[in-house]
């Protein structure tokens, strides 16, 4: 490409490497400052590496809060509203992609104008809702919305629009029901998108905040982030305890990212190529 | 099953939802911002568009809208900078380029509680790492998040940080769609790598860099995580933004009326927001024929 590919290579190589460090300087801050004891975070100049390694903030974390139940919340809420947006959204998208009926573009239009309207303007009533039904404080209250969600009902149609009709039409000849070919034709045939769609509700659930804050306001029912923001306001300047928190947080998306990385990226770039 | 059946049972779990949690809620929503209510005292009562009169009338609407803006302006040339330096660096095929997105891309995944809580720590004026690192190079840093000039600053290098990975991604899957005769044809007629920069790739990329553009318009729009965990609003209201205010009037005052009146305010702006950049796509994005 350049008449210098050695100058160009050295220049990519340290722009991107003081980009990742811009990057995980941060990390490595909240790691060092998690294993610190009180005392040294107020000391000056900053230290970078903590001494001694202490991890009081750990131990302190799951006493002073019911930090193991957060995180058994957190998985709960997660693994709870990632099944009911892909069965609920795929069945529809399947419906909306291969057999026509009257009204099906109105419908679908009606689906899609819904994404106009923040989600601040339906929480105030969704809240009400609940209350008056007594599902605040429940793990049904938080994820009942979740059955209707039009971005993945939207994405979902749009690949299985792209699979050949050939396939379904040879089923319906052998006498399969519709229901057989969304099982075993168009669902295995919409895998990439499906996972995808799988990873990225699952992290989106994990790292909400302003919902569950709304609606699991019981110390006991506390996801993660909503926990941890309570931590924030009783413990704001512990910020050994509020690192080590944080970090925890984190981890069960970290590691699922590096297992399945090219869904996540997938999945995370999906909305450029679609919008 | 008959097709009818089929149709109905399909759509049945997202029609319920579609019902119960979209339609209902927005007619109650309407609804709600014509009334006062505090949730307890009785019914909610009548008032017209008080509610809405009332809060143009409040000096803070001034106050959010143009803290609102204030992120706005700093925040999108920003990322969008960023992003696009970050996606065209990604785009080369040097070994470990991989590794270097993998490294980009964990920001994005870290929940917003969790970065919001790491930065206020990361800005804290007299121990935190932004500051230490600005005073190894001889600059006195500001005092972040306590100042009223500098909290809005301090959340939009908190914000940057931590989406430009995901933007990136977005704007470098449209780099990967430019057909690459183009850059031959280019190098044919010896154009160098600002030229073709500047002549191929920005154009070629303006639908993406359009699309990174209406989101985090949107998204600047919806700020709220990071507000709540590093200032809730602070200090002398220098960082109040529509959700926010809208959280705290719905959950901790309970005026219901008020907060949803505040929530269609916000729709109204974001829709007029993502109207107008449609209207101006016309004169800077570039679609192939």
């Amino acid at each position: 490409m350049s008449r210098r590919p050695f100058v160009r290579k050295t220049l990519f190589y340290v722009l991107a490497s003081v980009i990742a460090f811009f990057n995980l300087v941060p990390f490595f801050w909240m790691v060092s400052s998690s294993l610190k004891e009180r005392g040294a975070l107020l000391v000056l100049p900053v230290e970078w590496i903590p001494n001694p390694v202490s991890l009081d903030a750990y131990r302190r974390l799951f006493s002073l809060f019911p930090f193991g139940r957060a995180i058994f919340n957190s998985i709960f809420v997660a693994c709870g509203t990632t099944a009911i947006v892909v069965i609920s959204a795929s069945m529809a998208a399947y419906v909306f992609a291969k057999i026509s009926f009257r009204g099906r573009e109105v419908l679908f239009t009606l689906f899609l104008s819904t994404m106009m309207i923040p989600g601040q303007v339906t929480m105030i009533p969704n809240f009400l809702v609940l209350r008056s039904l007594g599902l605040l404080n429940s793990f049904l209250g938080v994820l009942a919305p979740s059955i209707f969600n039009a971005f993945a009902v939207f994405l979902l149609r749009q690949n299985m629009r792209t699979i050949p009709d050939a396939f379904s039409e040879a089923a319906i000849i052998d006498g399969a029901s519709y229901a057989t070919i969304f099982l075993k034709i168009i669902a295995p045939l919409s895998k990439p998108v499906l996972a995808a769609l799988t990873v990225i509700t699952f992290m989106g659930a994990w790292n909400d905040y302003l919902w569950p804050l709304i609606v699991l306001t019981d110390r006991t029912k506390m996801t993660l982030p909503v926990g941890l923001s309570l931590l924030n306001t009783q413990y704001g300047n512990q910020y050994n305890l509020l690192m080590a928190g944080g970090l925890i947080s984190m981890l069960p998306i970290l590691v699922l990212y590096f297992l399945a990385q090219k869904q996540f990226q997938h999945g995370l770039s999906i909305g450029g190529i679609k919008g | 099953m008959s097709k009818r059946l089929t149709v109905f049972l399909f759509l049945l779990p997202s029609l319920c939802g579609l019902v119960i949690f979209s339609i209902i809620p927005i007619g109650t929503s309407l609804y709600l911002s014509l009334t006062e209510w505090d949730v307890i005292g009785g019914p909610p009562r009548f008032h017209g568009l008080k509610n809405f009169w009332d809060i143009f009338a409040n000096e803070e609407f001034l106050r959010v809208l143009s803290n609102t803006l204030y992120f706005i302006v700093l925040y999108i040339p920003l990322i969008l900078a960023a992003a696009l330096g970050v996606a065209i660096l990604l785009n080369n095929k040097y070994p470990g380029v991989g590794l270097y997105r993998t490294i980009y891309y964990v920001p994005v995944l870290t929940s917003w509680v969790a970065a919001a809580l790491l930065w206020k720590w990361l800005l804290n004026p007299k121990y935190g790492a932004v500051n230490a690192l600005l005073g190894m190079v001889g600059i006195t840093g500001p005092s972040w998040l306590h100042s009223k000039s500098w909290a809005m600053p301090g959340i939009v290098l908190a914000s940057v940080w931590k989406d430009v990975g995901y933007f990136a991604l977005i704007i470098l899957a449209g780099l990967q769609g430019i057909d690459t005769t183009y850059y031959e044809a280019a190098e044919i007629d010896g154009a160098n790598w600002f030229q073709k920069l500047v002549k191929i790739t920005v154009p070629l990329v303006t639908p993406s860099l359009f699309f990174v553009a209406i989101i985090s318009v949107i998204n600047s729009f919806q700020l709220f995580p990071q507000v709540m965990v590093m200032t809730e609003g602070g200090p002398g209201g220098a960082t109040q933004v529509f959700v926010e205010r809208i959280y705290n009037y719905a959950f901790r005052y309970y005026k219901m009326g008020y907060a949803a009146s505040y929530s269609w305010i916000l729709f109204v702006f974001i829709f007029a927001a993502t109207l107008i950049q449609l209207k101006l796509q016309k004169r800077w994005v570039h679609y192939e024929s």
